[in-house]
């Protein structure tokens, strides 16, 4: 494979931002007919090496060949004309059309002057044969899960009859049968000799998927390898340059703390009509208690009506000793509970606002229009926590959209640390995040609860993560609590194994 | 030099720079084109002159453009504001009322059925419950607000009408002329009402918080809702204070002219006031926000409008250069231009 003639060879790219070097001479080479890996953590260059390839950003210099001739990439219209298409991670089409004019946008069929609206249909509907996708491609695409609208986008690249095509990150919002269905896909375009740039967090699906990875660690090019012939352990350290003593951490905080100690909150049977159904919870403080179950399965349900999102139709919630009515997220701010969103970028981040601003924004809504933070008491929280959570920003006015995504996470639990929450709810929050910047959340999750007697629900989608911080995994399946695991019960087997519908 | 240096690109990108770079190209034109342009003279100890009378002129617009600068920070528009003026006007204006009366002595005498403190509350109060209106369909009924205040704008006409029962009310009592045409300290109250609207807005928006909830709801409402910020009750609030601004406007207007007519009051402001807010470099599409940038961009428009008359060009062509001043500058906001800008000095500095 590696062998072949390399349809894309990137060669010394160079490319910097004011005070960044994001790329020094990285070189890539991608052959046709292969999956190549791309990976790094956030801030390693991945985006911006991708960027330069799909004409976003001009290299400062080197070179790049495709099929042997120097071509430089003017735009991403250019790149998609030379056949480089990209799909990333949000998925950017647009929800208000049918999935087969999303498709064809941009390209529509004529025929007699008009577009051609029968060919449209004919051809999205095949496309999405290919993944064994049978959808209403007349439809509105607002109306399909993530999942769905993943393989919409990259069904539009294939359209463009793509040499390349570039994922960024496609399985960050698919569950386990989706993303197989993803990757038959890309095996069948693999075999039809297109090349694949594949970029993810995920291990699993990396070493399931590539035949070659290129790793990348602050902006430079660490090593390209056969990924058969690449041991996990050596990718991690690859990644993130240390060893994984972080992780290895962890393994010390005890599964016990929290088992005696008070009652912070109480749900009792607590439901929401088609959200979910009635449930009864407890929560104690300084115990991290975990949320399993499918996508969907009702998880983020169960915590909208903990934060005022949603209005319980039956049953109460009682926080020390007291019932309370949560109307609005900001009744639930005022008994000191906060949550990070699943989508940080919908729900989290206040895009155009600074890093201090997003820092600071929830504390001063606790404090109401008039008791204004003054700019030094503003600069002094975030630079705290810009300290505390290490938050890589050039300074606390940085735009935070310009953040990677791992430290706009951080950014989105810094605001919420910083009102000093009784309970932390955090839906999600290693999603799409490198492995590093994982571990930092994960452990100061671990560090709130049993430090600061802070206590924590947390959700995710990955099991292994559930296991490894909560002392307590309530488990949901179609839309429902269905089990709540303590101790030695809390194993991935377990888990797994009561999600699929097995008795004790 | 490299703190002046930081200052000045601080400055190239600020909000009030291409605003105050079109106020200064327009000031240069003037300078050679019109004669006594910058010449400010005192009569009967009262300030005359180009420039008093851009500032007089331009108060109801400044006015209208702070208010519309909130709303359009919170990623709304007003399209109201000028059948607001008009609704205001025509308030105020059959409150002052005033007849001309003729006493057995042969003395004029002019009739009052309010004193002016009354009718200027009356008029407040009346524009705030419209505002409530546009603020209810675009908060609470979730109507966009182009469409929701559109409403107001063909139907705000039509109230006004009604107040005035179709008539131009002309307007004989001589204490409400203050408000449009008095003088202060020589200088025309029209320009103090506008400083306080301007220090009060501004205080708010700086020494509360409301300034910041505004960005951050215009900058994305849903996580705004997340962190807690009652996204619904700060939207309420900016339509009602566009139409008090707006109200204010009207005020002024009504004095000046010394008449409420509910055809003409205002007509076409709303857009003179996006135009404003736009030109003062805020984003339609909401957050970050400079209510001084929109009151430069304001003054832009007005000069632009003096400079047409005062230059002796036929009224009828201000539209077509107001509408090319305009593309001028929406090229020097675009990024693209600014981007080549940009190299165009980081080439410099390597020379």
């Amino acid at each position: 494979m590696a062998a072949a003639e390399p349809i894309i060879k990137m060669a010394k790219i160079e490319k910097s931002f004011p005070g960044v070097k994001a790329l020094q001479q990285v070189d890539f080479e991608l052959a046709a007919g292969e999956i190549h890996g791309l990976m790094g953590e956030n801030g390693a260059g991945k985006s911006t090496l991708i960027k330069v390839l799909t004409g976003v950003y001009k290299a400062d210099s080197g070179q790049i060949f495709l099929d042997g001739r120097p071509i430089r990439i003017k735009s991403p219209e250019h790149a998609q004309k030379i056949g480089i298409s990209t799909v990333y991670q949000e998925v950017n089409l647009c929800p208000n059309l049918s999935v087969a004019e999303n498709i064809f946008i941009g390209r529509e069929p004529i025929k007699n002057g008009r577009i051609d609206w029968k060919k449209i249909k004919n051809e999205a509907e095949t496309v999405l044969d290919k993944f064994d996708l049978k959808i209403d491609v007349d439809r509105k695409l607002s109306f399909y899960s993530v999942a769905v609208q993943q393989m919409v986008a990259i069904a539009r690249a294939l359209i463009i009859s793509a040499k390349v095509i570039i994922l960024d990150e496609p399985t960050a919002s698919l569950d386990t049968d989706e993303t197989n269905k993803l990757f038959e896909v890309m095996r069948q375009l693999k075999s039809e000799g297109i090349a694949i740039i594949y970029i993810t967090h995920f291990l699993n699906n990396v070493y399931e998927i590539t035949d070659r990875i290129t790793i990348l660690r602050n902006g430079e090019l660490i090593d390209t390898c056969l990924t058969e012939s690449l041991p996990r352990i050596e990718l991690i350290s690859k990644m993130i340059g240390k060893d994984l003593e972080q992780i290895k951490e962890m393994e010390n905080y005890s599964k016990n703390i929290g088992e005696n100690n008070k009652v912070l909150l109480k749900a009792e049977g607590l439901a929401s009509k088609g959200n979910i159904e009635a449930f009864d919870l407890e929560l104690k403080e300084g115990e991290v208690l975990g949320l399993a179950g499918l996508l969907g399965a009702g998880r983020t349900e169960m915590v909208e009506l903990l934060f005022g999102l949603n209005k319980a139709d039956q049953g109460r919630i009682i926080i020390d000793g007291k019932e309370v009515k949560l109307n609005s997220p900001k009744d639930a701010v005022d008994y000191k509970i906060a949550l990070c969103p699943e989508n940080r970028k919908e729900a989290g981040l206040i895009g155009n606002l600074s890093v201090r601003e997003n820092i600071i924004l929830a504390l001063q809504v606790t404090r109401g229009w008039f008791r204004k933070l003054s700019q030094a008491r503003q600069l002094e929280i975030a630079q705290k926590y810009i300290d505390l959570i290490n938050i890589k920003t050039p300074d606390t006015e940085q735009l935070v959209k310009n953040l990677s995504g791992g430290n706009q996470q951080k950014v989105v639990l810094a605001r919420w640390l910083a009102i000093n929450p009784d309970l932390l709810i955090l839906d999600e929050p290693t999603k799409g995040i490198d492995i590093g910047t994982k571990a930092d959340i994960q452990k100061l999750v671990l560090e709130l609860a049993s430090g600061e007697g802070m206590s924590v629900v947390f959700i995710s989608s990955e099991i292994e993560e559930v296991t490894r911080i909560s002392q307590r995994v309530v488990v949901l399946c179609d839309r429902a609590k269905i089990a709540e695991l303590t101790g030695s019960e809390i194993n991935q087997k377990e888990i797994m194994y009561r999600i699929a519908g097995g008795e004790a | 030099m490299d703190s002046v240096k930081h200052k000045l690109i601080k400055f190239r990108n600020s909000k009030a720079f291409t605003p105050l770079l079109a106020l200064i190209f327009l000031f240069i034109f003037n300078f050679f084109y019109i004669d006594g342009f910058f010449q400010i003279e005192i009569k009967d100890g009262r300030l005359f002159g180009y420039l008093i009378d851009i500032l007089n002129r331009g108060a109801p617009l400044m006015i209208i453009a702070i208010g519309m600068t909130l709303v359009i920070a919170t990623e709304g528009i007003d399209l109201s504001v000028g059948a607001v003026v008009a609704i205001a006007g025509a308030v105020a204006a059959s409150l002052i009322g005033g007849e001309m009366q003729i006493t057995p002595a042969g003395e004029i005498v002019y009739e009052t059925v309010t004193t002016v403190p009354v009718a200027v509350l009356a008029a407040l109060v009346v524009a705030a419950v419209f505002g409530m209106w546009n603020g209810f369909l675009v908060s609470s009924l979730k109507i966009p607000a182009i469409v929701a205040t559109l409403i107001l704008m063909v139907a705000g006409r039509g109230v006004a009408q009604l107040i005035t029962k179709g008539q131009i009310i002309t307007i004989y009592y001589e204490p409400y002329f203050v408000i449009g045409q008095g003088y202060l300290l020589g200088i025309p109250v029209a320009i103090f009402i506008v400083a306080a609207v301007l220090l009060i807005v501004g205080l708010l928006m700086r020494k509360t918080a409301l300034g910041l909830f505004i960005e951050s709801i215009g900058s994305n409402d849903v996580a705004s809702r997340y962190i807690g910020i009652k996204e619904k009750q700060i939207k309420f609030i900016v339509y009602i204070f566009s139409a008090i601004c707006a109200a204010i406007a009207g005020l002024i207007i009504t004095s000046n002219v010394k008449a409420a007519d509910a055809n003409n009051a205002g007509l076409w402001m709303e857009l003179d006031a996006i135009l404003s807010v736009v030109m003062g470099g805020n984003s339609l599409q909401g957050g970050k926000f400079s209510i001084v940038s929109s009151v430069i961009g304001a003054l832009v428009v007005q000069t632009l409008t003096t400079t047409v008359y005062a230059a002796g060009i036929t009224p009828e062509v201000n539209l077509v250069i107001k509408g090319f001043v305009v593309l001028i500058i929406v090229i020097l906001k675009s990024d693209i231009f600014k981007e080549k800008l940009n190299l165009l000095v980081q080439r410099g500095d390597r020379v």
